[in-house]
């Protein structure tokens, strides 16, 4: 298996702040990799990176075999990129199903009855079945972070970018979204999933990686992660 | 299982709506053989106004691009009718169409110098770009310079025939500039224009190519201003480039559409039968009709920030032009609709 997503010294500033430092990164088609850090580390930065919200400054970003890194946002999505925000952004006057169709029909470049079907099942899938012709502006936050989710796989992705969708679960709630992240990972779907909810995270991810202040700091086997002495330092305090 | 589920577009206001719009379109196009020439000269103004204010909407209320400067279509519509029929001998009612279609591609290169400003930028730079073809044209003496000039394409053209041929041109340029933007609103595309008005950024990493949208939105908003500018002045059968550039487009039209409703296709038509009624009942006091219109304007907005229209459809779950898609579950667990 070659890797899907792969980062070659890539930096990105703002100012004089270096929010990625020379990062790179292999992502094995099919894997999970849960991303950690402090706050203000990068990794947002990151998948901004990735989906081209923000060009990087220097470095490489490939997917699936191609450059992707002069590709604007909505192509990156059409390749398989899917994103699911860490500050939900609903498409707040269209109803929740609406928000699919979006999605399903210009992520996955379909006619609009044809993305019907798929709509309904993401749907079925996320529970929020029973919300379909809500608008989306109305829900609750967590509905709003469920919605995310599904927008991002109605783009039919094969990369799935996730930023912080269990943070405010209950335990019941962060351990059935564990269930659906696995079985996402049924399907083939590769996923970069970014949490502070540590221990839903070690429940999905089969290997981890750390960062600070926009650098690796630890990548590998979780155990052997969560382990390392400088990540224990970092995430004093923060690990469950 | 997914099978049982169907998705819905219309309401019961949406069907009822459609049946009454088709026989008062039916009832109105037989005006020419009854009706006071002096009614049919309002319907076509009001005409013009309503394609214009629906581009607009569409535009600013949908798009979320404000521009103040879409007179500057209008202004291009007029003169290319004239350029078309009195230089070219063109057919003065084919050279509608034309008109529209010249306009559109006018506007494609407009377009490129529009969208490189955003926000306020953007609204002042369009007005910049109208008044900069005001003074161009006001320049070229062919088409009358700075006092303009008469449609001298229509001589010949009986008065009955004229004033027939004008009134249907504006009935159907109305009627097919507000189907045009009900299924625009109802296609894809204007899921798109929906869904990038909420988050650009979201949109665009679901796939909608933000820029290309808002283009095509730009330029059928321009292609309807161009026909609002057309059929104006063929029913006015003069065109100066300080009528056909005014400010007075945009302002009424953001007057017709913040009071009617922003963002609803019956908002727009019941904030043109309201510029009408006032227009009827004040337009004698000049300045102080104008006064009134924004003072009526402010005092709406606060009162009701979603328009008239957005107040009565909120309160009566009213629409006649639905754009939303319901989906219906199947019979046995109807439970879960919302
Ligand atoms: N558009 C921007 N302009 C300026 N600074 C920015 C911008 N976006 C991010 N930053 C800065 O870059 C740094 C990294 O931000 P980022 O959002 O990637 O962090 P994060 O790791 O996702 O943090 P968190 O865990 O709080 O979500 C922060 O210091 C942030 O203030
Ligand atoms: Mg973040």
């Amino acid at each position: 298996m070659g890797a899907i997503l792969a980062l070659d010294g890539v930096s990105k500033s703002y100012g004089a702040l270096r929010v990625i430092d020379g990062l790179s990164l292999a992502v094995e088609e099919g894997e999970t990799l849960g991303i950690l850090g402090p706050n203000g580390a990068g990794k947002t930065t990151l998948f901004n990176l990735v989906s081209g919200d923000v060009r990087a400054d220097a470095g490489q970003i490939r997917f699936g075999g191609h450059e992707i890194s002069h590709e604007p946002p909505h192509r990156r999505c059409r390749l398989g990129i899917g994103r699911a925000y860490q500050v939900p952004q609903p498409f707040g006057a269209m109803t929740v199903f609406e928000n699919l169709i979006v999605a399903a029909s210009f992520g996955s470049q379909k006619r609009e009855k044809e993305t019907y079907d798929s709509a309904v099942q993401v749907l079925g899938e996320t529970g929020l079945l029973s919300k379909a012709n809500r608008l989306a502006g109305t829900l609750t936050l967590l509905d709003r972070k469920r919605l995310e989710l599904a927008r991002a796989l109605a783009t039919g992705p094969r990369l799935l970018l996730l930023d912080e969708i269990a943070g405010g679960l209950t335990e019941h709630e962060a351990m059935e979204l564990v269930e659906e992240i696995r079985r996402i990972q049924r399907t083939g779907v590769t996923m970069l999933w970014i949490e502070h909810v540590v221990h839903a995270l070690l429940a999905a991810a089969g290997r981890l990686l750390v960062l600070d202040a926009g650098r690796k700091i630890a990548e590998g086997a979780p155990v052997a992660v969560m382990g390392d002495p400088l990540v224990q330092r970092v995430y004093m305090g923060l690990a469950a | 299982m997914t099978a049982a589920f169907t998705v819905s577009r219309a309401t019961r206001a949406s069907r009822i709506g459609g049946a009454v719009a088709a026989v008062l379109v039916l009832w109105l196009s037989t005006f020419p053989w009854w009706a006071d020439p002096g009614w049919m000269r309002e319907f076509e103004e009001m005409s013009c106004y309503l394609i214009f204010a629906l581009m607009w909407n569409l535009l600013a209320g949908y798009g979320g691009m404000v521009s103040i400067g879409q007179q500057a279509f209008v202004g291009l519509g007029g003169y290319a009718l004239l350029v078309l029929g009195n230089h070219l001998h063109v057919n003065p009612f084919l050279a509608v169409p034309l008109a529209m279609v010249a306009t559109l591609a006018l506007a494609v290169p407009v377009s490129f110098i529009a969208f490189r400003l955003q926000g306020g930028y953007f609204a002042i730079g369009t007005w910049v770009i109208a008044e900069v073809f005001r003074i161009s044209i006001a320049n070229i003496s062919t088409v009358g310079g700075g006092s303009g000039t008469s449609l001298t394409a229509l001589r010949g053209i009986s008065r009955s025939t004229r004033e027939a041929a004008t009134f249907w041109l504006c009935l159907a340029g109305a009627t097919a500039a507000v189907a045009a933007v009900y299924g625009f609103l109802r296609s894809r595309e204007g899921l798109a224009l929906l869904a990038l008005r909420d988050s650009e950024t979201a949109a665009e990493s679901q796939g909608v190519d933000v820029t290309r949208t808002k283009r095509a939105v730009y330029l059928i908003a321009a292609a309807g201003a161009g026909l609002a500018g057309a059929l104006y002045f063929l029913g006015n059968l003069r065109i100066s480039p300080d009528a056909a550039f005014t400010v007075n487009w945009s302002a009424f039209a953001i007057f017709i559409v913040v009071v009617g409703g922003v963002g609803t296709l019956e908002g727009t038509l019941v904030g043109v039968a309201l510029f009408y009624l006032l227009n009827k009942l004040f337009s004698d006091y000049g300045t102080w009709y104008l006064v009134g219109l924004g003072l009526l304007a402010v005092v709406v907005t606060l009162k009701f920030p979603a328009g008239l229209w957005g107040f009565v459809s909120r309160r009566f779950d009213l629409h006649f032009f639905p754009v939303h898609r319901r989906l219906i579950p199947p019979e046995r667990d109807r439970a879960c609709a919302t």
